[in-house]
């Protein structure tokens, strides 16, 4: 079954914080969601909070880099935040990098560094 | 000594075989960072069965060498074997895109990595994690 991963929005930016282990399906859903609501309220940043996730395998990866460079093309900026220490040694180890996204230890400082990247505007 | 397997025939099988890979590492005593890596090789080797191979199985094994302890994760296939198997080893390479971090990847998270393939017969990866 495909998990329905919840988009919030604040202000301009879309909050997304992924709960449970993705599976090909849900995370191929969640591309199209995001990027759904993206247009949908016009926002210009987006946070996507990993804290609760404690496996990324290539395939996830590559999801996660393919909605970064989509974001971007529809003129948004998108911040990871809380990759766990098993997180970020398995994805070198593997020899994958996401490249051109920002990243912060936890969701504050992600809306932190979000908002300096989008000119200092509040969010 | 444990074993059990899972047949690859979707990718909900994907799934199935990473959470019996990272329940089975658990059990073992493995901690947070070797369950990532062992859960991880096992998406990746099972990735690669159901995009290249359409069926096989994944083996899991706790097993025991003069009082250490391991895991044992063999990928068993039908498919059409590797033709270069230096070439698929090379960092970086992937045939499919980047879709699968490829063996090369698979060898690093783990401790030992043995692979036989014949081409239209199919392929065997073993691969090892030790606890230490």
């Amino acid at each position: 079954m495909v998990l329905n991963i919840p988009i919030l929005k604040l202000q301009d930016c879309l909050i997304v914080s992924i709960q449970s282990e993705l599976d090909d399906p849900t995370a191929m859903q969640f591309q199209t969601d995001l990027l759904q609501k993206l247009s949908e309220v016009k926002a210009r940043g987006v946070v996507i909070d990993l804290s609760c996730i404690e496996f990324i395998d290539s395939f996830i990866a590559r999801i996660l880099g393919d909605i970064i460079r989509m974001t971007s093309l529809m003129g948004a900026k998108v911040t990871i935040t809380g990759i766990q220490p098993s997180i970020a040694i398995t994805l070198v180890e593997l020899g994958i990098y996401l490249k051109d996204v920002i990243t912060a230890l936890d969701l504050e400082g992600g809306l932190t560094k979000l908002q300096k990247a989008l000119g200092g505007r509040k969010i | 000594m444990s074993e059990s397997f899972v047949e690859i025939l979707t990718e909900w099988d994907i799934v199935e075989a990473r959470q019996l890979g990272r329940n089975e590492a658990k059990r073992i005593g493995f901690g947070a960072v070797d369950q990532a890596r062992i859960t991880t090789a096992i998406s990746e080797l099972a990735r690669n069965i159901y995009l290249y191979a359409d069926k096989g199985r994944i083996l899991i094994e706790t097993i025991d060498m003069s009082g250490t302890k391991g895991i044992k994760i063999v990928a068993q296939d039908e498919g059409p074997g590797i033709e270069d198997i230096r070439l698929v080893m090379q960092d970086g390479y992937s045939t499919s895109q980047g879709l699968g971090a490829g063996l090369p990847g698979v060898r690093r998270l783990m401790d030992e990595f043995d692979i036989q393939t014949t081409v239209n017969e199919g392929t065997i990866v073993r691969i090892i994690k030790w606890l230490r």
